[in-house]
């Protein structure tokens, strides 16, 4: 028995070896941290680290959980992470059928390179871009007033800041889920479409009889992947473009977290809102995956 | 045979054709309009006159910003970030995923090492706890706090190990029987059998590396330290405070600021406006490859 291990280490060390530095990595940056939740049940003080640091029990859940606003905090995590997965997958779903109808190749492609190039962008330069077009002087203020609208705040009004957040989102990452839905209608045996011409079905009932059930199982599976993602609201998008006249509206888990944690110094209570969200997501994230595989036989490994 | 098309077949593709054709606006307009404002003099630029063609046409925010030291820097900063981060991130995805690809049979302790890095997708210790374990490991104000913390992205790995375990296994036996230890089938077999995984990986590396502006800000008390995208991001919070009072719209139309403002983020996008559509087919294989597989 021994023997065994000892000859399989033998032959198998190399292996062991390459894996390593990326073991060491994901000790240190990932387990690491995960030890270091801890401090939700401390009054962490950065001197007396995590060893000496003071234990208070649950005291630091009881106390966020009480502060005012954060019932606010979680709905609108719960409200911009909703209409994010509803409108990132329609428009997406939508313009790829409209994509699927073009015949000319180049204008395919030419959608194609151009609805995908905010997707590579980085939240900054989006930022600014939005900041430039949305500002009080804009060109979309411009051309409201050309149409006798008064100028609006877009980026310092609680009604209107969620809908940029949504929307830009929303034009940052529709490329990407276009081009998986499209992968999908590809893979469509063209066959069917034959025998309903055949049938007499027009486009329009071709697309309701069979590329959208043919698409099902990749819609269901996109959909029920992103249920784990719902507490995640968009962290660097909201800490770029809000500020505090729309915190009511905008505010979600991870900003609160970390104005909590690095700026009010509460480190205690700042732990605390995020293992509350880990756990959580954790749930949730297992339940998409084990629905996912149970709908759509999809595995990670 | 040739059929006549219905009228409404027709009248649906004219719409469609408009619609597609207003997205295809939305997509690059707003980065045409940044441009125009930053090649517009200041005075029309700020007094909102430039939508898609400059206004009072000058480099001014140009030049100026080529004597910008902050900027330099910072895209300093970014390069050597790209260059350390996409060198140590392929190499470890690459180290990894080649070990897991093997079966159990071959790699008795492989189910021990999935589980382990698994885990790391669905379970961290979120913000605090990651700021602090980079502050004690001496990591703050330095490059390495870019690099490390992320050096091993599971998502890559996984995707790579399904291509490895692609490679046909007659190839492997051949270079065994041929005297070829693990690190010589990497490279001599795995690798260059896998370049569209390869590529895929790197591209979306590369361009991770260049767009994290997050922590920058959170791990760098430098100012000069901070990647390009960072260095951005302050440009922009700089706006969004003057945003949450009208009475300052005055502080907007400072000597030059608007356009500087919007030739900095340009210069910020450029790169990857020039490179992605040459690489979108690549990006394109991968994401389906990635997401979409029985």
């Amino acid at each position: 028995m021994n023997n065994t291990v000892i000859r399989r280490l033998r032959t198998e060390w190399p292996l062991h070896f390459l894996l390593l530095p990326g073991v060491l990595v994901t000790l240190a940056y990932h387990y690491g941290p995960t030890l270091g939740i801890v401090m939700a049940f401390q009054k962490f003080q950065p001197i007396l680290g995590f060893f000496k640091s003071k234990w208070v029990g649950m005291r630091n859940f009881e106390y966020v959980f009480h502060l005012p606003g954060f019932e606010q905090v979680l709905w609108n995590t719960l409200i911009i992470s909703f209409f994010k997965i509803l409108f990132g997958l329609a428009i997406p779903l939508a313009l790829a059928l409209l994509l699927n109808e073009v015949r000319k190749t180049w204008f395919q492609r030419l959608i194609q390179t151009s609805v995908f190039l905010p997707f590579f962008l980085s939240w900054t330069v989006l930022g600014g871009v939005l900041f430039e077009i949305f500002t009080l002087r804009g060109p979309v203020n411009g051309l409201l007033s050309s149409i006798g609208v008064d100028p609006i705040m877009f980026m310092g009004s609680n009604g209107w800041f969620r809908g940029i957040l949504v929307g830009s989102d929303v034009w940052k990452g529709m490329g990407y889920n276009m081009i998986i839905f499209l992968a999908a209608i590809v893979g469509i045996n063209p066959s069917l479409y034959e025998a309903a011409e055949v049938d007499g079905a027009g486009k329009w009932k071709q697309m309701l009889h069979i590329t959208l059930p043919g698409m099902m199982p990749i819609i269901i599976l996109l959909s029920t992947l992103s249920i784990g993602n719902i507490l995640n609201a968009g962290f660097e998008q909201i800490l770029l473009l809000y500020n505090p006249v729309v915190y009511r509206g905008s505010d979600v888990i991870d900003t609160f977290v970390y104005r909590l944690g690095l700026f009010d110094r509460q480190y205690g209570p700042a732990a605390a809102v995020g293992l509350f969200k880990s756990g959580i997501s954790l749930l949730l994230v297992s339940l998409s995956y084990f629905m996912a595989y149970r709908f759509s036989r999809y595995r990670i490994f | 045979m040739v059929y006549k098309e219905s009228l409404s077949r027709r009248a649906f593709h004219v719409v469609n054709v408009i619609v597609l054709s207003a997205i295809t606006l939305m997509g690059f307009l707003p980065f045409v309009h940044l441009l125009a404002v930053s090649l517009s003099s200041n005075t029309y630029a700020s007094a909102g006159e430039v939508t898609l063609w400059p206004k009072g046409f000058t480099t001014n925010a140009y030049q100026y910003m080529s004597e910008n030291a902050a900027f330099f820097e910072s895209l300093v900063v970014s390069l050597k970030r790209v260059a350390i981060g996409t060198v140590v991130n392929m190499l470890l995805v690459v180290m990894t995923a080649y070990p897991l690809s093997k079966e159990n049979a071959k790699f008795q302790f492989r189910t021990v090492y999935v589980w382990f890095f698994a885990i790391t997708m669905f379970f961290g210790g979120g913000l605090i706890p990651t700021y602090i374990v980079v502050k004690e490991t001496g990591l703050l104000d330095s490059i390495w706090a870019l690099v490390l913390p992320g050096a091993l992205n599971v998502w890559y790995t996984v995707m790579l190990l399904n291509f490895f375990r692609s490679v046909p296994k007659d190839l492997e036996e051949a270079a065994i029987i041929d005297g070829a230890g693990h690190w010589s089938l990497i490279w001599r077999v795995y690798l260059p059998i896998s370049i569209p995984a390869i590529a895929t990986v790197l591209l979306f590396t590369v361009v991770g590396h260049w767009n994290s502006w997050f922590d920058g800000i959170l791990y760098m008390n430098s100012p000069s330290n901070y990647p390009l995208q960072s260095y951005l991001s302050t440009l922009i919070t700089a706006i969004n405070v003057q945003i949450i009072s009208v009475d300052s719209l005055a502080a907007l139309q400072d000597l030059g600021e608007k356009t500087l403002r919007t030739a900095q983020i340009f210069m910020g996008a450029l790169p990857i406006m020039i490179v992605y559509p040459f690489l979108q087919k690549y990006f394109v294989k991968g994401i389906v490859v990635g997401s979409v597989k029985e």
